[in-house]
């Protein structure tokens, strides 16, 4: 049992330490298409948002800005809509059978509901991260990585290499590295969600949406998540879901407040957490009510 | 100590006594339900492990009213043959149905009478699906012979057709949304969801109720009768009349000549034994290619 922690522990070490610099000799055309990523950034815009689910009309007219290379995060209680909002974000919504949105989303200037827009396309630039780790079952953790590739017919001349690289950037590849063709369902939960993220990232989208990704996991996988997230958002724009208001206070730059389909408050995280402008995001996160 | 005793309560005489009843009475369902299979395989091997030999194997059924009647070679193949064939035909159309009733058609109307219709096929008679097939292909000597071993594989696969429709559907509902919804927010086409994900990790189950298909089919004598024939010809000739081993069976068991009657009992046994053996081969496969 202790020996292979061990190890493990170091890998992780090692891996954070020298992170950045492996991953610029790692891929040199992969960095470099990030740094112009990096340079512009890209922002999602929400206008005049409202969704429907069947006769059920549950968001109500939202407008939210994300900004570029920012972590936003949505709080709210059960039943507000948060989940729909980012599901919005990148058309999944609609996959739901009678559910449909009106209103506008772009990112940058890209109409993501636009006539003709390619739905396909409008996911692999807006990546998300699921509530529960869901790993594809029939697949080795290196085929998990790499499905976003193969699942879009996305050709690479180094997959490996890839693969390496986004393990990497989700600091599991010290722990993997050895049984990259072991069934990716046979980690744990919390090392199944980085994995799950490290496939989000390997299609290189330009955001990131989170879906309360820390839900299912205890308190240890849920800080390296964090901290994960606090890496990432160098490179994408990231919108997380989540009820747990300590874990918005740390990842969120701002922060949005959410409450039957509409938004209440949107303000920087502090600000939210310590003086909120509305008396209901105050009751919200001093615990109240939700 | 008497309040403990209030809260705590032995569990009473009348609930043990009732305990102990259905327990023994859902055992011995379980012995009754077992009786006639037991007594099946122990016939079976009775009867029919005396008639097996390596001629019987070897050689054909000869239609001699004298001296050694013959082996079941041509049953063997013929079955072997027509079931592949009707394999062939109905898993791939069943399991293309399955897909459209879960991943596209859903709920609506159309893929309601779909599946309606589907119940109804499964509760046809097989001879009638003999029948159909003889009407529409025997009669009209449809591709020159009249009777042809690849009419009986239709006839068959007609058959199966519902079985194979019905398990696959089950089956392919069991995969999780959540590894659609993976799949589909990573930006793949449905298609690509559907072959890479939902397909290999619904496998193993859609090639159980494929096989399930196949075991039922293969002991189907009655679509046979009209449209692959009743012959003894040695003919691994699909276009031709073919043998197969129900319908061996079905003749041998009537004979007067025990040598005859034994080589019924020696070919309903083969007969099982070829479906065990699929049944082996079949897991042994869907558990390999499940880890790759």
């Amino acid at each position: 049992m202790i020996p292979p922690e061990t190890t493990s522990k170091e890998q992780t070490d090692m891996s954070t330490a020298g992170g950045p610099s492996e991953r610029s000799q790692a891929a040199p055309g992969a960095s470099a298409s990030r740094a112009k990523v990096n340079k512009s950034g890209h922002g999602v815009k929400v206008t005049d948002l409202h969704a429907y689910y069947g006769s059920l009309h549950s968001i109500k007219g939202i407008s939210i800005d994300f900004p570029p290379n920012e972590v936003t995060a949505i709080i709210g209680p059960s039943g507000s809509g948060k989940s729909t909002v980012v599901r919005c974000i990148n058309r999944m919504h609609e996959e739901i059978p009678g559910a449909r949105a009106e209103g506008s989303v772009t990112l940058d200037e890209l109409d993501v509901y636009g006539e003709g827009v390619d739905v396909t396309a409008v996911r692999r630039l807006i990546g998300m991260v699921f509530q529960k780790p869901n790993p594809f079952p029939t697949m080795s953790i290196f085929d998990n990585v790499a499905a976003g590739l193969r699942l879009t017919g996305t050709k690479t001349s180094d997959l490996r290499h890839l693969v390496e690289h986004s393990l990497q950037s989700v600091g599991l590849w010290g722990e993997v590295k050895d049984r990259l063709g072991e069934p990716g369902i046979g980690l744990s939960g919390g090392q199944q969600q980085r994995l799950c993220i490290a496939r989000t990232v390997a299609v290189e989208p330009e955001v990131i949406l989170m879906d309360e990704p820390c839900s299912a996991l205890d308190p240890m996988a849920t800080l390296k998540i964090e901290e994960l997230i606090d890496e990432l958002k160098e490179r994408y724009t990231i919108v997380i879901v989540t009820h747990n208001m300590q874990q918005a206070a740390r990842v969120a730059d701002t922060t949005v407040f959410m409450l039957d389909g509409q938004v209440i408050e949107h303000d920087a995280t502090n600000k939210m957490f310590t003086r909120p402008n509305d008396e209901r995001t105050e009751r919200y996160v001093t615990g109240k009510f939700g | 100590m008497s309040a403990v005793a209030a809260r705590f309560p032995e569990v009473s005489p009348r609930r043990r006594r009732t305990d102990r009843f259905m327990r023994a009475s859902l055992l011995a369902g379980t012995l009754i339900a077992l009786v006639p299979l037991v007594l099946v395989v122990y016939f079976l091997l009775k009867q029919g492990l005396g008639a097996w030999s390596g001629s019987f194997f070897s050689s054909d059924p000869n239609g001699n009213f004298f001296g050694n009647p013959g082996g079941i070679r041509s049953a063997i193949f013929g079955t072997l043959e027509m079931i592949a064939l009707a394999t062939l035909i109905a898993v791939p159309i069943g399991i293309g149905v399955a897909l459209y009733l879960v991943e596209y058609g859903k709920q609506s109307a159309f893929a309601n009478i779909v599946r309606y219709f589907i119940d109804v096929m499964t509760g046809v008679p097989s001879i009638v699906f003999g029948l159909f097939i003889y009407i529409s292909l025997v009669i009209n000597h449809v591709g020159g012979a009249s009777f042809a071993g690849w009419k009986g594989s239709v006839a068959v696969s007609l058959l199966m057709l519902p079985v194979v429709t019905r398990s696959a559907e089950v089956v392919l509902l069991l995969v999780p949304d959540s590894l659609r919804e993976a799949a589909l927010a990573l930006g793949a086409p449905r298609w690509r969801v559907v072959s890479r994900v939902v397909l290999p990790t619904a496998l193993p189950g859609l090639v159980t109720g494929s096989l399930l298909a196949v075991a039922r089919g293969m002991g189907e004598t009655a679509p046979l009768l009209f449209t692959a024939g009743v012959t003894f010809l040695a003919s691994s000739n699909i276009n031709q009349q073919m043998n197969s081993l129900p319908v061996q069976i079905f003749n041998d068991i009537t004979s007067p000549r025990q040598a005859v009657v034994d080589r019924a009992w020696g070919a309903a046994l083969a007969l099982v034994a070829i479906i065990l053996v699929l049944n082996l081969v079949a897991r042994f496969v869907s558990r390999r290619s499940r880890m790759a």
